[in-house]
């Protein structure tokens, strides 16, 4: 799974920056790739749990790239780790478990919420689609589809927001019109997650 | 863009090692390859001073270890913060005992990772304060001042702390003195040119030829106007205009003042532009105790230049004239 992320981000890494490039100054994808990279190089060889395979990807976000993702998307995959470390199975209740920690660490050390043009325009609009198709009875891999949905909506939502955090949020007016690159590379992410959870529910139905 | 380059993602890793060929007296590498440190750091019972912050500001932050300067420092990629496990192990290598101030400037990132490499700290034992610069008037409002970004007037609040520490302050006192030092500096930046990340590969952003962008940030953030581009001597009127109209002063008032280049204008040019401003402070009855002219806080190649002025009391000037050592300043006297 953590593969998955490590490989979708690092086929990104120029699309990324493009985006970036627009109102910030380009690298995201750059940054990105070098940590998702590391992460790779720590797991090759390795059998790992998923809580230990969230643990690298955090350790190498963290102390690998630094900036604003090395801590964000850092905290984000620490409290996910956290969440899946006693868990055998990840059934829905424990998949949605695993998005609330790692939002609840990330907002430990970002007050960002939705509209401010970042990645929380994708998550926090994606873990609440999630939580309200199983609400409704929908099944696991009809929530994930949701969640996919309201991750994509949610990271075209910020072409039309003005930056409120971080350097973009400089540019004002200026920073309206283009995607926000925390957004685009957050519903990567979340969507990659969502599509290697389907494979596994498949494999266990056949 | 022609560059000096092995591999374009690399450039940080290879400057530290050319920075630690060139001047062993001023580098000691530590074990991590993110942070260096003043040969004689720790002083024990001395308050370690520490900043950190992205690349691409040479010399800063690095070039501002030495001997009453900084202990150590912490380096980020290109124009990104430092990690959170870097600015720990600088307080690390600072620490003589008596705590750590880390003078940085205010920047998502930065914010964030010196945040949780405090924490880390604190568990570890070792106490851990922080200033954090906001110099820059062009960046939000007097109202919104904790949002300013900080500029070339950190190197003023590094010189001050680290003189104050070197002094004997504790951790509160050089704490204090850091402060008070960025309360008392106002910056602003004119660009003219942009510039470009090497692992990018394109220019960050553009300028017109015969325009230049006032207010402009020290990674290409961009300024509160773009104009046709002034002679220097009303370049400069302009620039003190905005920093005069942020903190005034008055005649008899003494200041120390700070022109950087963001490293591609030539030196001549910073010359031409501080006889401009010393006229302008001359007329005004404002005293310049100090001045450095040079290129000091760079942003990579762009063209242009930024204006810091420090308002000083007694206690400011008795730091701020403490000889010191490093790559990017030296005073004697």
């Amino acid at each position: 799974m953590v593969e998955g992320l490590v490989a979708v981000i690092v086929s990104h890494r120029d699309v990324l920056s493009e985006i970036d490039g627009a109102i910030g100054d380009g690298d995201h994808g750059i940054n990105m790739a070098k940590g998702f990279t590391l992460c790779g190089e720590a797991m090759k060889g390795k059998t790992l749990s998923l809580a230990q395979a969230f643990d690298t990807l955090s350790d190498a976000l963290m102390e690998g790239i630094g900036g604003s993702m090395g801590p964000l998307y850092g905290s984000l995959f620490m409290g996910m780790a956290d969440s899946v470390r006693d868990k055998a199975q990840l059934d829905a209740p424990a998949f949605l478990a695993m998005l609330q920690q790692g939002l609840s660490e990330l907002q430990d050390i970002s007050s960002a919420g939705v509209g401010d043009k970042c990645l929380m325009d994708t998550l926090i609009p994606a873990l609440a689609a999630f939580e309200q198709a199983l609400q409704r009875g929908d099944d696991f891999s009809g929530a994930l589809a949701q969640m996919k949905q309201a991750a994509a909506d949610g990271r075209d939502s910020t072409r039309d927001l003005v930056a409120k955090i971080g350097r973009a949020s400089r540019l004002g007016e200026r920073s309206r019109g283009v995607l926000d690159a925390g957004a685009v590379s957050c519903c990567l992410l979340l969507t990659t997650l969502a599509e290697a959870t389907e494979r596994r529910l498949q494999t266990v139905a056949a | 863009m022609n560059r000096i380059i092995n591999d374009p993602d690399h450039v940080v890793e290879d400057a530290i090692q050319g920075y630690l060929q060139a001047h062993p007296d001023y580098f000691t590498p530590t074990d991590n390859a993110r942070v260096l440190k003043y040969p004689a750091a720790p002083v024990s019972g001395k308050v370690g001073i520490v900043t950190g912050g992205g690349s691409g500001h040479e010399p800063a932050f690095l070039g501002y270890v030495g001997k009453n300067m900084l202990d150590a420092v912490a380096i980020g990629e290109i124009f990104s913060s430092p990690t959170a496990g870097a600015f720990l192990d600088a307080f690390k290598a600072a620490d003589g005992g008596a705590g750590v101030a880390c003078l940085y400037g205010n920047y998502a990132g930065d914010n964030m990772n010196v945040k949780m490499a405090m924490k880390k700290a604190a568990a570890a034992g070792i106490a851990v304060k922080t200033v954090v610069a906001n110099d820059d008037v062009a960046s939000a409002p007097a109202s919104e001042i904790d949002k300013r970004r900080g500029v070339a007037g950190e190197i003023m609040m590094w010189k001050v702390g680290a003189a104050a520490a070197a002094k004997g302050y504790d951790l509160d006192g050089v704490i204090g003195a850091a402060q008070k030092a960025i309360d008392s500096c106002r910056s602003i930046g004119v660009g003219l040119s942009s510039c470009t990340i090497p692992a990018v590969g394109k220019p960050n952003f553009h300028i017109d030829d015969g325009k230049m962008e006032i207010g402009i940030g020290h990674h290409g953030e961009p300024g509160i106007e773009v104009s046709p581009i002034q002679p220097a001597s009303e370049m400069a009127a302009t620039m003190l205009d905005f920093i005069l109209g942020d903190m005034p002063l008055a005649q008899g008032d003494e200041v120390a003042v700070l022109v950087s280049g963001l490293g591609a204008t030539p030196v001549m040019e910073l010359y031409i532009y501080y006889g401009e401003i010393a006229r302008r402070l001359a007329a005004r009855g404002i005293n310049v105790h100090r001045r450095y002219v040079g290129n000091y806080f760079t942003s990579l190649e762009m063209m242009g230049v930024t204006l810091t002025i420090m308002k000083l009391d007694d206690e400011l000037k008795t730091l701020i004239d403490m000889p010191s050592q490093s790559l990017g300043l030296t005073q004697v006297e």
